[in-house]
Parts: structure tokens; C-alpha cells; sequence
């Protein structure tokens, strides 16, 4: 007997929550919150990468009408207060020197954001321009400058050198192993930025003898922490309002100009809103780019013999989370594979560049790309078929394939198959056409912890307060959907409220794919909660033990076998006062110390991605055919969204592939600021044909087996399409993204040594 | 030499524009260097409209204006003296969404939302001026909004949907 509305339970597709808001324009993101009496603040920035400060005149910015405050460095606490999820080590404001290309130096603030932006110009900063370092090479130089002063890390090796921190793992002895081929290349990963269309926003109140944070954020906890900290306030005095941001991909995980803000709402004793441009959002977040080299060794049959892989990730100034995405993102490197002897090197390496930080695959877009694609070039020098090496290789579920962590969760063999189908693998094509296929991996997370609760309410109407941050991937929806399967409500009746430190019980945070796993199951938890209660009211209600009463989804099932409602039973049990029955749901993934991350996955997102293409041999443009994306989700609690999440995370992985990349020029600066130099895929640039399919095996740890999902369609993207380039061309590129210019360069290449073999056979 | 209806205040040039937005005629004062997008949000308080470039690039700004869809941050408010607006706010008329704003909901066009207001205008002006696209022309009609969230398939589904249904 089920008292769910067909479509608003588990499995179903209902319309999104929050959608309404975002088709009308009523939908408030932090830059479309005022406050009364609110200033407007404005970043003062330098030109360059990195500059000794000599000295800041604020004097005639002061001056100017409807200015109230300029804060430098000198009006913050001495010592100057540090915060980073990872290291302490980024300034509230730079201090002495800058160490990146749009590093704030003072902060204006004002009645309008005319007058902040005319006084940021009146702001006279002199200063010497340093030499700065925005490459691997530069930065490994042992004459390079060090970005950080080594007494930010006392006792640490390292402090000496650019090199932040270095990550080792492996198995097996990789010198002693012996291979009948070995392939080294080396993969070079751009730059790019997460490019959130939401531009980071920030508001910042005296809130009583506290404060209140408004900001884009992903963790509000994490924020409130690092605020708290800064301001030496108690947890309980800083209220972080998270309003659901505009994108933010992992660019919006930790804090960034919150700190600075709250000393300015603080100086002027008034609310102030900080709006970056997109301009400065790219000064703020990036993906850290790599130059990774692999070695692998193959048997005649294309059985992986060993993986020896050195990586280098070029991270910013500060370490913001990136020396952790490297970790992370390397851990996995090897891929989803049967690898009996494995060494990874991986190294986190500072830089005078904006700070690189999480971004969608966290790390192991990156040295996907290095190892797919050296699997692509081992099967090709075997003469074997790149799907037929994967499958061969690839772990079967219950295998520990990273000997010390969880073991395979998945059949994954069914999403290469499905994706292989789905192509047409090994089906003729039209001439000038390649087709590529690679597999992602990555670890889910290692720690969680979620709070929720859920309040039946007297009229048969529910309210979820959960702590997550529903930036897109569609949170909201979600856990409406468990509370309409487990109580019974309408999905109409349901509110779930999220962004506020004050009144919603505590979330680790939103990353890693987590929420449908972590804070789906304190939200299924605290369903179970309200459920107890009702069965007790029940026993109550019909005079039977506890222990007489079931309850299933939306009912409670009494021992002669009639089935009351849920909200039946509560109305009866609440009696002539009404009131509301709550729940509370907790998860947690534990931390495991001895674990080389701090804890196992909690379940691994796989992709599979096969790609069709065709080149231009005149242009070097390439058009994607077709582009196929399976992935193992586990249980698809929303099939629509999953849908939404792995097609953008496609098209987000073409980014990357065909466009993105950041340009320095030679002192460090970032030449191609904005949206017209920089591009990211428009509707004219999807594929012809973009197909997703998942697969469903109910073997996820979340509720209803679901694992999480949202990373996985973009790890393997672009080994897929230089792998279909290949087929096509006979080119061979390394280094991404596949520009026109630089798919042109590779053919003439190609085109060259085709006509030298002529030649010398002639 | 100074316009009858301009003045100076703060150093700021000030004019009067007269304005129709979403059906409704309004006279601004407006400061003369302000966009479109700056006086639709800052001063009529309509902030579905979105900043994202300012470069006229990504879209998330789009307006209606006098039926053709423009990137506000591009326009002055004062080259918008004597237009008809809509924005956003102006579609859903008594709570009920168009048939296109539904169809972005059923089919799956929106994640975080940033860009879903200028993806619906020019979705709404594409099918105001263009009854029956074809799925080219509606990939066309929208190329100047980005969405990060690449939603652009299902967004296309939706924009085809409600074309096929004979609604715009």
C-alpha cells in the first residue's frame, strides 16, 4: 500500500526545488540581498604578480564624499591573521608583499558602488615589482624566489623550496617489476578557472556583539570557523547565511574575502556587500594545471605490468585546499585497474598565481589525462584494442585494487560495455573519423559528518533543515524526495531550508559528491526518528507495546495488519494542542589516521566516455560527433538530475579539452581576464550528439544504494577526445587543451614525417 | 552646454528617462553613465537580471527591450529613454508560470540558476519573433548565454517543447 504522489518519491523526476524561484527572477543570490544602510565595498588590486608594498597613501581616498573606511593591513590586528583549510597561511590582506596577480592590498568602503570604485582609484600603493614564478619549471628552479617565508613552516623540510608538499603512494616493487614494453610520456593540464556564472559575493553585518556572514559559500561551518577564529568571537556569535550560490563547481568552498569584509562591517559599524567581477572571481579561484609523467609497463597482452607516475601540480601563492587535491586527486592515479606494482610521486608546488583550489574532479582530471592517454599509447603500440586493454585490466567489484582502501564497489565492466555499445565500438565509420574511449575514477569522500531534521508538522506537512549548499546539482530536490518516501508528504508540502549556521544543525560540508550519501542519510535517519515517535503514538494511541508496531513509508502498520497513515496517527497523537513531531538524523564517515588520506573512499565515482570526432585537416577544428557518458551511480534517486549533472559535467569536461586555459605573460600577470578571452562552451559547442546512460546495481552506500554522482562525466573527457583525434589524424598532442592552432601544428607534424617516409622509402 | 533634463550632482550627470517596464510606465532619475542593467537592478529593485561579465558576453544580463533581447550591461539606461522593458519578473503573470518557464522545469533546463533568467528571455524573444525554430536555430537563439552548468541540451528541449506545443 504506498501513500506516496506518484513521481514525488524515490525515482521519480518532480520539478526541482528552488526551480519556480529561478524561472521568475525571484530567486536571491547574495548579490541580489541589500540591506539598509548598506556600504558597498571595492577591492584595491596592483598590476602585477608580485610586489614588495613600500607604502599605502589612503589619504585622498578617505577624502572623497560617501567614502567611510579604507582598510590596509595596517588597520588589521598585528600579527596579521592567517587563515587556509589546509595551512594558515594567506592573509586576511596582503601584508609587505603581494604574491599574486589581483591580490587585494586595501579595501574601500562607501554609501555607493561608484564611490567605492573611484575611491579604489584614489588609493596610492608604491611599490617595487618583484620577480615572480607561474610555472613548474620557474618555480622548481633552485634560484627561483620562494613564494612562502619558510617561517610559515617551521620544522617542514621543505620550507626551503616552492615545493609545498609531496604525496607518495604505492604498492609493490615497480623496479623490480619486468614488462615486455614500457611507455613513458609526459601530459601537460592547463590553467583554468571554474568560471561560476555567479561572480563570489559577499555581505558582511555587525549582528549584536557579533557578526553575520552572507556569502556564495559551499561551507558555511568551515566559513563560520575561519571567521570565528579571525575575529576571536565564539562559534555561536558568527551566523554564516549561505544562500544557495550561482554555480560554484568547488571554486566556493572556503573562504576567501569573508575575513576581510567582517573587519570592514566592523570598522564602519555597517552592513557591506562585496560583489566581485568576473574578473576578480578569476583572480580568486582556479584548477591547478600539471605537468604529470608516466610510466607504464605493459605484457605482450596487454596486461598492466606497473605505473610509475610523477606529478607535478602547479598551485598558487596560498595553499587554499590544492596541496589536498593533489593528494586526493593523485591518490587513484592509477585508475580503476588491476595494477600490481604502482609508485606515485605527486607534488604540490607553490607559485606567484592565484591560489588554485577544488574544482569538479578535484584533482584527477588531471592525471587521468596523463594515464588513459598512456594506456591509449601501450595499446597501440601492442596492436591491441584500447577497449579490450581496458576491460582486460579493469578491477572487478570486491577487488582491492588500491591495496590499502575500499575495494571495487561496482561492476564497472558494465559501464565500459554500455559505453563501447553505445558508440558503436569496433563499427565502421565514415572516413576522416576517430573514435576514443577512456574510463575516470575517483575517491568519494573520506570524512562526513551530517546533521538534519526533519519536523512533521500538524497539518501532514514537513520541514527539513539540512546544511548542505544546493549550488545546482540539485540538493533540494533530493532530500524532499527521501522525506516524500519515507512520511508520505506530498513534495509540495515539503520546505527544506538550508544556508544558515543559526538555525540549521551542522554540515562538515558540500564537496566531493557527498550530500546524496552523507546528508541523505541523516535526512533518511531523521525520517526514521519521526517514524519511531509515530509508532510509539500508535502503541500508544491503541494500547500495544512498542515492539507491536511497524512502519513503512508513509504508515504505520499495526499487528492485525491494518496500515494507518502517518499523518492520521499523528494527528490523533498530537491531540487538541497539536504541535509537530521532529526528527533528527545524524552520518558520519569516520576518520581513519593510519589511512594514507585520513580515511577510505566512502564509494568511488566511475565514469566510462567514449567520444566520436572528426578533425578539419585545414583548421585543426575538431567537431565531436558523438559523445557518450555512462556512469555507476549506484541508485538514480532523481533520474532527471542525474542526467543534468553527468551531461554538464560532460560539456564542463570539453571545456578543458577544446578552450580553457588561463595565459601569463612573461612578469605573471593573467593576460586573458574575463569572458571574452577566456572561453567556455556556449550552446554552438556541445556535441552533435551528447547521450548519457547510467547504471543502477543499488550498491551504493547513501539511501537506496545511491552513491554519489556529479564529478565522474568529466574526469575522462579529454583523454577521450585526444584518443578520437588520434584515430582520425595519426596526431599525437600531449598537452591541452586541443586548440585549433595547436590540432593544426600535430597535423602538419604528422603530414611531415608521412612525407619524410616517403621520401627515405623512395 | 547642459541637456534641459539633465543635472549634476556629486559630480554625477543625472537625466530623466521614461521607461515601461513590464507593462508598467516609470520615469527615473538615472545617473547618465549608469547601464540598463545597473538602473533595472539597483534602482527599480528587479534583480532577476543578472551581473556575470559586464562585457556582453555571458548573457546572465539579457533584457526584452522593445522586443529584441540586448545585454544591459552594454546599454546606457538613457539610450533605453522611451523603451519597452520586460524582464524576468515580467513573464509569470498572477503566479502562473508561461508554458515556456514550465517547460524549463520539466525538462530539466535549470541547475543553479545564475543564467535561467536570460536563457528564458531569449528563449521567450526567440519564440516571439520565431514561432516554429529548428533545434540549430534555437542552439543559435541562446549562444549568447552562458550556462556553466552545461544544461544547454535540456535547455534546447525546453525551448523545442513549448515551440512544438504552439506556445511561446
Amino acid at each position: 500500500m504506498s501513500h506516496i504522489n506518484d513521481g514525488d518519491g524515490i525515482g521519480g523526476s518532480p520539478n526541482r526545488g528552488g526551480g519556480r524561484e529561478r524561472v521568475t527572477g525571484a530567486q536571491d543570490y547574495v548579490a541580489d540581498l541589500g540591506m539598509p544602510d548598506m556600504l558597498h565595498a571595492h577591492l584595491v588590486t596592483l598590476d602585477c604578480a608580485r610586489a614588495r608594498i613600500l607604502s599605502i597613501d589612503t589619504t585622498e581616498a578617505v577624502r572623497q564624499p560617501g567614502v567611510h573606511a579604507v582598510l590596509t593591513a595596517a588597520d588589521l590586528p598585528d600579527p596579521m591573521p592567517r587563515f587556509g583549510p589546509q595551512f594558515e597561511d594567506r592573509p586576511v590582506i596582503a601584508i609587505g608583499e603581494v604574491r599574486y596577480h589581483g591580490e587585494p592590498v586595501a579595501i574601500v568602503a562607501a554609501e555607493t558602488r561608484d564611490a567605492a570604485e573611484a575611491a579604489a582609484r584614489l588609493v596610492r600603493v608604491e611599490y617595487e615589482e618583484l620577480p615572480a614564478v607561474h610555472t613548474i619549471e620557474g618555480a622548481l628552479d633552485p634560484a627561483a624566489p620562494l613564494v612562502q617565508d619558510p617561517e610559515l613552516r617551521p620544522g617542514d623540510r621543505l620550507a626551503g623550496t616552492n615545493v609545498l608538499r609531496e604525496h607518495r603512494i604505492g604498492w609493490g616493487d615497480v623496479d623490480a617489476a619486468s614488462a615486455d614494453l614500457v611507455v613513458e610520456h609526459t601530459y601537460d593540464f592547463p590553467m583554468v578557472t571554474q568560471f561560476a556564472i555567479e561572480p563570489h559575493a559577499f555581505m558582511a553585518a555587525p549582528d549584536g556583539d557579533g557578526i553575520a556572514i552572507w556569502s556564495s559559500i559551499q561551507h558555511p561551518y568551515w566559513l563560520q570557523r575561519v571567521v570565528a577564529k579571525v575575529l576571536n568571537l565564539p562559534l555561536a556569535k558568527v551566523r554564516v547565511y549561505a544562500p544557495d550560490p550561482g554555480g560554484a563547481f568547488g571554486g566556493k568552498q572556503h573562504a576567501k574575502y569573508e575575513p576581510l569584509l567582517a573587519f570592514l562591517a566592523l570598522a564602519t559599524g555597517r552592513p557591506v556587500r562585496l560583489v566581485l567581477s568576473l574578473e576578480e572571481s578569476f583572480q580568486a579561484v582556479r584548477r591547478a594545471s600539471s605537468s604529470i609523467r608516466v610510466r607504464t609497463g605493459f605484457q605482450d597482452d596487454g596486461t598492466i605490468a606497473f605505473q610509475d607516475i610523477a606529478a607535478d601540480y602547479l598551485i598558487g601563492a596560498y595553499a587554499d585546499i590544492a596541496d589536498r587535491v593533489v593528494g586526493k586527486g593523485t591518490y587513484p592515479g592509477c585508475g580503476p585497474y588491476r595494477v600490481p606494482a604502482a609508485r606515485i610521486l605527486a607534488r604540490s608546488v607553490l607559485s606567484h598565481t592565484t591560489p588554485s583550489t577544488a574544482f569538479r574532479g578535484f584533482g584527477a582530471p588531471q592525471i587521468n589525462w596523463a594515464v588513459e592517454s598512456n594506456l591509449d599509447e601501450g595499446a597501440i603500440q601492442l596492436g591491441i584494442d584500447r577497449l579490450d586493454l581496458r576491460l582486460r585490466n579493469l578491477a572487478r567489484r570486491g577487488e582491492a585494487f588500491i591495496p590499502f582502501d575500499t575495494p571495487a564497489d561496482g561492476d564497472w565492466d558494465q559501464s565500459v560495455r554500455r559505453a563501447a555499445d553505445m558508440i558503436g565500438w569496433g563499427t565502421p565509420m565514415p572516413e576522416g573519423r576517430g573514435r576514443g574511449i577512456a574510463v575516470g575514477i575517483k575517491s568519494g569522500p573520506t570524512t562526513g559528518l551530517s546533521h538534519a531534521t526533519v519536523r512533521l508538522l500538524v497539518d501532514g506537512s514537513a520541514v527539513v533543515s539540512a546544511g548542505t549548499s544546493d549550488m545546482g546539482q540539485g540538493a533540494r530536490t533530493i532530500f524532499a524526495q527521501i522525506v516524500a518516501e519515507e512520511l508520505g508528504v506530498p513534495i509540495k508540502w515539503i520546505a527544506v531550508h538550508m544556508g544558515d549556521t543559526a538555525t540549521v544543525p551542522y554540515d562538515q560540508q558540500t564537496s566531493a559528491s557527498r550530500s546524496t550519501v552523507l546528508m541523505g542519510n541523516a535526512i533518511l535517519n531523521a525520517c526514521r526518528d519521526v517514524a519511531s515517535k509515530l509508532a510509539a503514538m500508535a502503541a500508544r494511541l491503541n494500547a500495544l507495546e512498542v515492539a507491536e508496531v511497524e512502519t513503512g513509508r508513509g504508515y504505520v502498520r499495526l499487528p492485525d495488519g491494518r496500515e494507518l497513515p502517518m499523518f492520521d496517527v499523528m494527528r490523533s497523537g498530537l491531540g487538541p494542542l497539536g504541535g509537530e513531531v521532529v526528527g533528527f538524523g545524524e552520518a558520519r564517515k569516520e576518520a581513519d589516521p593510519s589511512h594514507p588520506l585520513g580515511g577510505s573512499a566512502a564509494f568511488f565515482e566511475f565514469n566510462c566516455t567514449a567520444i566520436e570526432a572528426e578533425v578539419d585537416r585545414a583548421t585543426g577544428d575538431v567537431t565531436v560527433i558523438r559523445h557518450v557518458t555512462v556512469s555507476d551511480v549506484g541508485k538514480a534517486l532523481n533520474p532527471l538530475q542525474v542526467t543534468m549533472q553527468d551531461e554538464g559535467a560532460a560539456i564542463m569536461g570539453l571545456g578543458h579539452t577544446f578552450m580553457e586555459h588561463f595565459i601569463h605573460d612573461e612578469t605573471g600577470r593573467i593576460r586573458n581576464l574575463g569572458a571574452i578571452d577566456y572561453r567556455i562552451p556556449t550552446s554552438m559547442d556541445v556535441p552533435l550528439s551528447l547521450e548519457s546512460d547510467i547504471i543502477e546495481n543499488g550498491d551504493g552506500p547513501g539511501p537506496y544504494g545511491a552513491k554519489g554522482m556529479s564529478e565522474g562525466a568529466l574526469l575522462c573527457v579529454a583523454a577521450a577526445v585526444a584518443g578520437a583525434v588520434r584515430e582520425a589524424t595519426g596526431a599525437v598532442i600531449r598537452d591541452l587543451p586541443l586548440s585549433p592552432e595547436r590540432v593544426w601544428r600535430a597535423l602538419q607534424e604528422v603530414d611531415a614525417t608521412a612525407t619524410d617516409a616517403e621520401g627515405s622509402g623512395s | 552646454m547642459t541637456d534641459h533634463a539633465s543635472s549634476v550632482s556629486g559630480g554625477t550627470s543625472r537625466r530623466t528617462i521614461s521607461l515601461t517596464v513590464n507593462g508598467r510606465a516609470r520615469s527615473l532619475d538615472v545617473a547618465a553613465h549608469h547601464t540598463l542593467l545597473e538602473v533595472v537592478r539597483d534602482d527599480l529593485g528587479l534583480t532577476g537580471a543578472k551581473e556575470c561579465c559586464l562585457v556582453g558576453e555571458c548573457g546572465a544580463c539579457t533584457l526584452i527591450v522593445d522586443g529584441r533581447t540586448v545585454d544591459s550591461c552594454l546599454m546606457l539606461a538613457m539610450e533605453a529613454d522611451g523603451a519597452e522593458v520586460t524582464t524576468i519578473e515580467g513573464l509569470a503573470t498572477d503566479g502562473h508560470l508561461t508554458p515556456l518557464q514550465k517547460a524549463f522545469l520539466d525538462h530539466g533546463g535549470v541547475q543553479c540558476g545564475y543564467c535561467i533568467p536570460g536563457q528564458v528571455l531569449s528563449a521567450h524573444a526567440l519564440l516571439s519573433n520565431h514561432p516554429h525554430p529548428s533545434v540549430a536555430e534555437i542552439e543559435e537563439g541562446i549562444a549568447g548565454n552562458l550556462c556553466r552548468c552545461g544544461c544547454y541540451r535540456q535547455i534546447v528541449d525546453a525551448i523545442a517543447a513549448t515551440a512544438g506545443a504552439g506556445e511561446g
